[in-house]
């Protein structure tokens, strides 16, 4: 049966997309990314679609799940390598993806996964602090 | 008046024939030269309709035409089902409608990507959608 590779890449997990999905592929990858979310304890999900030409709205609703998903998991999701005309049609279709953040490219997207994570660290540390005074 | 050109039917069954419809479509996209938008809004439009058709129709018959009209040429996609048919179609037609689990963006959005939109149903008979998407549109 086929699967999408799920790499794991210091604290985040990097899935490439080669192929156009079917539903099934889809539902398997939403499955196993979670599930290694919560193996690996990752802190960010890194999703390339470079080479996705289509994506309706039951793939944008996987990618919208993925991301809520993670983040009750307590990891960052960021969707990279759009196509412009995939934009175009998901904005049309009335499917913006809210809630999911973007880069450009792999390596857009691992600075963006890194601030993140920064960002929450620096969240919790004040957190620390002022719960202790 | 809209001539078809060529005609291409497909039977869909399962899941992985959505695949191997949006290659088909795409195919003649290409030779009739539409652009790249242009061909990614159609093989959408096409993939929820067959998505639709699948869920709520078990299945049915796709069919793939090149028309013209005047100068301008075009993919007219037809997908005929034999399920419990729909309702109330003015209902089906309003965004964020949905009797099954999905967002309801299916037809409405599916509508706004193409350039003509057909949809016909019976109760009990089944639903026959109609897309046409220009070249140039």
């Amino acid at each position: 049966m086929d699967r999408i590779p799920i790499l794991k890449m210091g604290p985040f997990l990097l899935v490439t997309i080669q192929i156009d999905l079917y539903d099934r592929l889809a539902l398997d990858l939403e499955e196993d990314l979670v599930r290694m979310v919560e193996k690996t304890s990752a802190k960010g999900v890194l999703i390339d679609i470079s080479a996705v030409t289509i994506v309706d709205s039951f793939m944008g609703r996987i990618l919208g799940n993925i991301a809520s998903m993670s983040r009750l998991l307590d990891a960052q999701t960021v969707v990279v390598g759009m196509q412009p005309a995939v934009a175009i049609t998901l904005v049309e279709l009335g499917l913006p993806l809210n809630g999911v953040s973007t880069a450009l490219d792999v390596e857009k997207g691992m600075a963006l996964l890194q601030s993140k994570m920064i960002f929450d660290e620096e969240e919790e540390q004040e957190e620390d602090d002022t719960a202790a005074n | 008046m809209t001539l078809p050109l060529t005609k291409d039917i497909l039977v869909v069954s399962r899941e992985q024939d959505v695949v191997l419809l949006r290659n088909r479509v795409k195919e003649h996209a290409v030779k009739i030269k539409m652009g790249l938008v242009n061909q990614t809004k159609l093989l959408t439009a096409a993939s929820e309709l067959v998505r639709n058709m699948l869920r709520y129709g078990n299945g049915g018959k796709a069919i793939i035409e090149v028309v013209s009209s005047g100068r301008i040429n075009g993919i007219r996609l037809t997908f005929e089902d034999q399920g419990p048919g729909i309702a109330d179609i003015d209902n089906a037609m309003t965004d964020g409608y949905s009797t099954g689990k999905s967002l309801g963006l299916g037809l409405p959005g599916t509508k706004r990507l193409v350039s003509e939109f057909n949809i016909k149903s019976k109760l009990g008979e089944g639903t026959t959608v109609t897309i046409i998407k220009w070249a140039n549109g």
